[in-house]
Order: C-alpha cells, then sequence, then structure tokens
C-alpha cells in the first residue's frame, strides 16, 4: 500500500499523459461493450429456429399468369413437379419462412374485435404442406380432409382450422389451454387444433423478439386465390438439383407464367440471403472492436516508453537506492492499472448512456450488465500486456544510469 | 520556410519510424472506418431532388382511427377513393396518383419468354412533376388520362431490350397481352432514394421499366404490386375493393409556394371533416401534407445498420485521435533539447508552433494516404453489408478522396494542438542549463 503514494504524487505531475490514456480506456470501454452486445445479439437473431427443414425444402414462385388460368396452372405445375425424379412432395403454400411474407393481420380473441391480441404471420399449405414442412406438432392433431377449404381472401373460409406455434398459443392463451379455442380477424374465425413447437414467419414481427415465431398455419385448397407458389421437398443432397430440374419444367409446363427467380431458391439459401446483412455487419463490427483494441493498445504502448525514456535517471536512482527489478515492474504495472480503473470507471458510464441513446434512436435492446465487468476486464488485461514490454525495459535499467553524469 | 518546415517534418517521421508509424496507422484505421461507413450514409441520406424537394408533397389521410394507426401516424398511402377524389378536385397545380403494378412484356417473337419488369401506374403529372428525362418522345397529356387511353413510357433498358435502341415512339408494345401506343423512352432513370415510392421501395430498388396510366390500369382491375393494406376485410370483387378502406396508392402534389401548402392543408382538412360529417370517419382530423425531405425522414429511408456503424466508426475515430494526441505529445516532448536550442538562438513561439503543426500535418497526411486506400477496400467491401440496390451507390468519387485527406490532416492538425502548445513552452534556458 505504501507503493501508492509515490506513483498516484508522478501522477499528479503527468496529468495530461495520464488524462489521455485514461480518455482512450474510457472510449474504448463504451465502444467495447456497445460493440459486442450488438454483435452477440445478431448472432443470436441468426440462431433463430424456422421449426422447418430447410436443408430439405426449396420454393419456386411463378407471377404473371391469368388468375382465371390458376385453377388449371396449379394442376399442371403440381403434376410436372411430381414428375421430377427425387422430389419426395409437391405442394401450394402461400409463403415460407425467410420468403416473401404473404399475410401479417391483427387478430382478436373476441368476435367483436375489439381487443386486438397480436399480429401473427397466416401460412396457407394445400394437403401435404404440412408434412412437407416438416414442423413438430407437440399438441392436438395435423390437418385432415375436412379441414381443407376454399381461399377466398389471403386466407381459407371461415371457419378454418390451423395450427399455431408455442410462442403464439402462450402468448395468446397464457393458462395453456389453446386447443379448440376461436379467434378472429375482422368477420373470419379461426379454430385452434393443433399447436406446433416453430414455425418462424417470413420477416421478423413488429412486437419483439419472440414474435418471430409468431405464425398460424391455415389449410387451404388451391384455386385462383391460392396459387403461384410452390414447395418442394427432396433429399438434401438432391435438392439442388431438384430444384434446377423444377425451374426447367416449370418454364415447359407453364409457358404463360414467369418465373420469379429470386422467389425460387431452397430455403437454406433463403435464410443465408435472410441474414446475410447481420453477418456481414456483426463481421464490421469485430473488425472495428479489433482495430480499436490494437490502437488502444499500440497507444499506451507507445505513452509508456516514453515514461520510461524519461524517468531512465530516476529509475536508476530507486535501483541504485535498492529497488529490485520487481519493484520497478510493479511500479509501472501498479501505475497503469490506475489509469486504466479511472478511465474504466468513466467508460461504464459512457457506455450506459451510449446504449440508452442506441435503445432510444434504433429500438436496440437493453444491454444486460454483465457486458460491463466483462469489458472491464478485457481492457485491464490489455492494459497490463500493453505496459508489459516497456515496464521490462525499465526495470532492466541499470543502477549505473543513475550516476553517469547527464 | 514552409517548405523548409514540411522537409524537417519529412525528416522526423523518421527520426522516430515506431512512433511515427504508429500515429499513421491509428490516423489511417480511423479515418478509412468513418469514410466507409460515411460513404455508404452519404448515399442514403441524400437529397434526390434538390431543386424541387421542398415544392412536391405526399397528403396522408387517417382513415383507420386510432385503433387500427401507430402512435397516430396515419396510413402511409391512401384509399383508391380517397385519391381519386383528391385527384379530381385538382388543389394543385400538377398531380399524380401513383402504385406499382407488375407487368409482362410479350414479345412478338413467339418463341421468346415475356420479360417481366417493374411498372408503375400514374398519371401524366408524374414525369414534368419529377423532372424525369426522356431520350425520346414525352409523356402523355391530361387528355389521354381522361380518355384511359392505352399509352405507355417505357425506360431506355426496356427500349433497349425490345428494339435495339431506335426510336420506339408510336410504336405499339404488347404487355399482358394488351397493346399500348408507346409515347415516350426515358433516359436510365433512377433517383435515389426512390421518394416517390418509399412504402414499396424501402428507397432503394431497380429502376423501373415502364409506366402506364392510372386510368387505364385501374380498368384492367391491376393490383398493386406492392402493400396492400386492409384493416378490415373489403369484401370480394373488385368493386368492393376500391371501395374498401384498404390502402395502396400514393397521391404526390406539386405546391410552388407556401401559401399553396398552406391552402392545400386546408383543404386536406376540409376533406376529412367532410368525411367525418359524413360518418365515414369517428375520429378527429388526422392528416400530413408532408414535403420530399419531411417523408425521407419519416420513413427512415437511412438504414438503422448505417447509422450504428457510422457512429460506431466515428468512435473509433475519437479513440485514434486521442491515441495520437498522446504519441505527438511523446514525439515533441522527446525533442525538448531541440526546441531549447531553437528558441535560445532566436526562433519565437511562433516559429516553433508553425515547424510542429507542420509536422503533425505531414503525420495526417501520411495517415490519410493510408486511410484512403482503405477506404477505397472498404467502400469494395460495402456490397458484404448493405443491399446491393444500396452498395452500388457507394462510391469512391473524388469528394470522398479529398474529404478523406481533408479529414485525415485536419483531426491530426486538431490533435496537435496542445502537444503543440507544451512543446512551445519549453524554457530555453531550462534545457541548456540541465544538459
Amino acid at each position: 500500500m505504501n507503493q501508492l503514494a509515490p506513483i498516484i504524487a508522478t501522477l499528479r505531475r503527468h496529468k495530461v499523459a495520464a488524462f489521455l490514456i485514461g480518455m482512450e480506456i474510457a472510449l474504448a470501454c463504451a465502444v467495447l461493450c456497445n460493440a459486442c452486445f450488438m454483435v452477440v445479439s445478431r448472432i443470436q437473431a441468426m440462431q433463430v429456429h424456422s421449426g422447418v427443414d430447410e436443408s430439405s425444402l426449396a420454393v419456386v414462385t411463378l407471377t404473371g399468369f391469368d388468375p382465371a388460368q390458376a385453377s388449371d396452372l396449379n394442376a399442371r405445375i403440381l403434376d410436372g413437379l411430381r414428375r421430377i425424379p427425387g422430389v419426395q412432395s409437391a405442394s401450394v403454400v402461400n409463403a415460407v419462412p425467410f420468403g416473401q411474407p404473404a399475410g401479417n393481420a391483427g387478430i382478436s380473441l373476441d368476435p367483436d374485435g375489439k381487443h386486438r391480441a397480436a399480429v401473427p404471420h397466416f401460412y396457407v399449405g394445400s394437403p401435404g404442406a404440412m408434412e412437407a414442412l416438416g414442423v413438430k406438432l407437440v399438441e392436438g392433431r395435423r390437418f385432415s380432409a375436412d379441414d381443407f377449404h376454399p381461399m377466398n381472401s389471403f386466407v381459407p373460409d371461415s371457419p378454418a382450422s390451423v395450427v399455431v406455434t408455442r410462442t403464439l398459443a402462450d402468448h395468446l392463451w397464457p393458462d395453456g389451454k389453446s386447443l379448440g379455442k376461436m379467434f378472429y380477424v375482422d368477420r373470419l374465425s379461426f379454430r385452434v387444433i393443433g399447436v406446433v413447437e416453430h414455425l418462424s414467419r417470413p420477416t421478423a414481427g413488429e412486437e419483439g423478439p419472440q414474435s418471430f415465431d409468431w405464425s398460424v398455419l391455415a389449410a387451404g385448397t388451391p384455386g385462383a386465390k391460392f396459387a403461384g407458389s410452390y414447395l418442394l421437398r427432396a433429399d438434401p443432397a438432391q435438392l439442388s438439383r431438384v430444384l434446377r430440374e423444377a425451374k426447367e419444367a416449370v418454364a415447359t409446363v407453364a409457358p404463360d407464367a414467369v418465373l420469379d427467380e429470386e422467389n425460387s431458391q431452397s430455403i437454406s439459401d433463403l435464410r443465408t440471403a435472410y441474414f446475410r446483412q447481420d453477418k456481414a455487419m456483426a463481421g464490421m463490427l469485430v473488425g472495428i472492436i479489433v482495430g480499436m483494441l490494437m490502437v488502444t493498445a499500440l497507444g499506451i504502448v507507445g505513452l509508456a516508453s516514453f515514461w520510461v525514456q524519461q524517468r531512465r535517471r530516476q529509475i536508476g536512482i530507486r535501483r541504485a537506492i535498492g529497488a529490485t527489478r520487481g519493484d520497478i515492474l510493479r511500479y509501472f504495472q501498479t501505475e497503469n492499472f490506475l489509469i486504466v480503473s479511472g478511465g474504466i470507471a468513466v467508460g461504464m458510464v459512457l457506455a450506459f448512456f451510449l446504449n440508452v441513446m442506441l435503445m432510444q434512436r434504433y429500438e436496440m435492446p437493453r444491454m444486460p450488465f454483465f457486458y460491463l465487468p466483462v469489458g472491464a476486464l478485457a481492457l485491464w488485461s490489455l492494459g497490463q500486456l500493453s505496459v508489459l514490454a516497456p515496464a521490462l525495459r525499465a526495470a532492466a535499467t541499470p543502477p549505473v544510469v543513475a550516476m553517469r553524469s547527464s | 520556410m514552409y517548405a523548409y518546415y514540411f522537409q524537417l517534418g519529412l525528416r522526423s517521421l523518421r527520426r522516430n519510424p515506431m512512433l511515427t508509424a504508429l500515429m499513421v496507422m491509428a490516423i489511417g484505421f480511423g479515418v478509412a472506418a468513418s469514410m466507409t461507413t460515411y460513404s455508404v450514409f452519404r448515399a442514403t441520406a441524400r437529397n434526390p431532388i434538390p431543386q424541387k424537394s421542398s415544392q412536391l408533397f405526399i397528403p396522408q389521410i387517417d382513415n383507420w382511427g386510432p385503433e387500427d394507426t401507430e402512435d397516430g401516424e396515419p396510413p402511409v398511402a391512401l384509399t383508391y377513393k380517397d385519391a381519386v377524389a383528391l385527384w379530381r378536385a385538382h388543389k394543385a397545380p400538377r398531380q399524380t396518383t401513383i402504385y406499382p403494378v407488375a407487368a409482362a412484356i410479350v414479345p412478338d417473337d413467339a418463341s421468346r419468354l415475356p420479360m417481366r419488369e417493374d411498372a408503375y401506374a400514374v398519371t401524366g403529372d408524374f414525369f414534368p412533376m419529377f423532372e424525369v428525362p426522356f431520350v425520346y418522345g414525352r409523356g402523355w397529356t391530361a387528355e389521354e388520362d381522361e380518355k384511359h387511353a392505352s399509352v405507355v413510357v417505357i425506360s431506355r433498358a426496356v427500349n433497349d431490350k425490345v428494339f435495339n435502341g431506335a426510336d420506339s415512339t408510336g410504336k405499339q408494345i404488347n404487355i399482358d397481352d394488351h397493346l399500348y401506343r408507346i409515347v415516350g423512352v426515358t433516359e436510365d432513370w433512377n433517383p435515389s432514394p426512390r421518394f416517390y415510392d418509399l412504402p414499396n421501395t424501402g428507397g432503394f430498388d431497380d429502376a423501373a421499366g415502364l409506366y402506364m396510366p392510372f386510368s387505364r390500369a385501374i380498368d384492367l382491375q391491376k393490383l398493386t404490386n406492392g402493400n396492400n393494406n386492409c384493416n378490415s376485410d373489403p369484401g370480394d370483387g373488385w368493386d368492393n375493393y376500391i371501395r374498401s378502406e384498404c390502402v395502396w396508392i400514393g397521391l404526390w402534389v406539386e405546391l410552388p409556394t407556401k401559401a399553396d401548402a398552406t391552402a392545400y392543408r386546408q383543404y386536406l382538412d376540409g376533406y376529412t371533416a367532410e368525411q367525418k360529417s359524413a360518418g365515414r370517419f369517428r375520429w378527429a382530423n388526422n392528416t400530413r401534407l408532408r414535403n420530399v425531405t419531411e417523408w425521407l425522414d419519416s420513413q427512415h429511408v437511412v438504414p438503422a445498420e448505417s447509422q450504428i456503424s457510422l457512429l460506431v466508426s466515428l468512435g473509433f475515430l475519437a479513440i485514434c485521435l486521442v491515441n495520437t494526441i498522446g504519441l505527438l505529445l511523446a514525439k515533441f516532448m522527446k525533442r525538448a533539447p531541440e526546441i531549447g536550442v531553437r528558441r535560445a538562438l532566436g526562433a519565437s513561439r511562433k516559429e516553433i508552433y508553425l515547424q510542429f503543426l507542420l509536422e503533425a500535418a505531414t503525420v495526417g497526411l501520411a495517415g490519410g494516404v493510408l486511410g484512403l486506400a482503405l477506404t477505397g477496400l472498404g467502400v469494395l467491401g460495402v456490397g458484404l453489408i448493405f443491399e446491393p440496390q444500396i452498395a452500388e451507390l457507394a462510391h469512391l468519387d473524388i469528394e470522398l478522396v479529398l474529404l478523406t485527406l481533408l479529414v485525415a490532416v485536419g483531426a491530426t492538425i486538431l490533435a496537435a494542438f496542445y502537444p503543440t502548445w507544451r512543446a512551445a513552452q519549453v524554457q530555453p534556458a531550462w534545457q541548456l542549463k540541465s544538459n
């Protein structure tokens, strides 16, 4: 403890240099904590469970056809797709995870629609689609032949049988009893017949991260209002060939329609494309973090070296009157620890306010508390590592320096 | 003398290669990170039509009420009945309704596949209002709008594909099995952000290939190729749909003076009040009339990614600068004896200032050159983070090059003020004495 007094006395004489290192640490702490938090939340977002067998599924989308011909088109396409060797199943869907959304609608639990309960995404699948998707049923039953209704709006005719995701069911009916319950969209009504573990919506919902899994799956009969998107299931190893052949097949069996290339891909490719931006953003933030830590470390090395050089005589004197190498080494390490601690104290406050600002302006979530001590620990180690080389050089100063005339 | 100081600066860079390299790298990294993210920010935050952005307005009407709107903000589009009613009232010298439609061009050669093009249904005023440049011909007239004429304006890209770039005005083109007469061919025109259709594009999209009369598109019962939002089920059939409260059409009006805008605002409130007294709306008047810049702002066209990454890299630049202050301080103070000798030989404080600021500027310039190289790499990498439509807007032009160098040199000089001041304070007597 008696070692602290001279260090503090010295720092008082080098206020500006000490302040500069402290500032640098403070800014680095604020940016480091927030940038790490952003990287981690993006990586977490990328882990979302779609609930479907992504590697076995692909979608083929057509546009530009005459709605009056849609029923005929559906029949021709499904027949054409099923002829492709390796296709395990082909069905009509209105949307797929990570593709174009087809219908987000606000639902209410009372027929009058007074109280909006949630805004889920409505998937519609023709017979076989639910099985092809591979969603895992955890309660209730799958669709039977009677559940498939024709489509006259964006969902099958009321009352439509639907399965919902676990998270949506828990949100709507917190008591856990969702089977047989009704919900409404305006004049349309829906009855829950089953609950699936996961089925993510095509694009993130607007009611927090958990709403990414708020989906409703309904059973529809293909027709004029339900045509154009086709779900293919094949062995993952054969999927890319099957998709290629499917695109060729569509061109021959439906020359009157236009293939929408962008929305005719495997679900894994759609997923990669959907998260491409998050991935690259996380990469860029990691790049900035590394650059920042490097610059900070080099800055500490530079200033500490300068200090050591400035104080060579004093170090020599201390050595001459009995200080060991260890004493000198510890001196510089303690000095660095004090400065960095000061910087971290300010930096934590800065980090907190930066997070609050990001929350207000960019709807970022609140940064969990533990990022602060982790960031502090990282900067303490960084400081100790950077000061090590100059401090060792200082410790190597021979006592004779004190006696040289200079 | 400046040349001499500059030479001294260069020599001093070599004397302390380690410290110099540290500073140059810090400045280079900091500047490159900031400039790369700034290039994207600049592309997304620019004004797409500066000469008219304060005269073009988009009216919004709250036809849904507080139950179905968020934070009291009216829907971003209009219903068919409102769009047409406002348009028919002719309260602005120029005005156009607009909605995106999908169109497939059917080539005369039956062996070729139809080509899908993004198109817009607009009125004839669209072209002069938004100053669309033409290669051939012109837009259509108000009369042709009234007659629901089968006319079309195509883009240069479509003209090149279908007519090999020849003047196609007056020729017929088959779109979705209907024949249209081409009246004009536009230049490659794709203002970014696409202010006139933000709800359906987010501001960035590939150029549209066709423009057709709104009245004709409605006759053909063409559905929007963009967003259609309903707060209640519109019911079956087209007639129910266009009478419904579903919103899917944009309306733009040109109001040259402030007085015009005020008058239009009053008209808009009068219109909603009328609807209210007719029993259609059961809530207080809630309208908006935003000009282009206000509209871009309200629709958050600048992606959050772009703002956050700019913010993070500016923080990084700040750290680099603090670092530079420290290193310059070390570098300059090392030379206290030299300064003492110069001062003793008669150099004034001002000359010391000048010499050391110029030396710092040399460091900044070196950092700027490194930063420029890194910015070049960074701009190439922008495509990894942002959508291609945005990424292609970010490029290293002369403005960005100059800005990079300016920021590097300016920031370094700023960082050098304190170290230079310390250097100028060196007492000659003290330095001479102790040696």
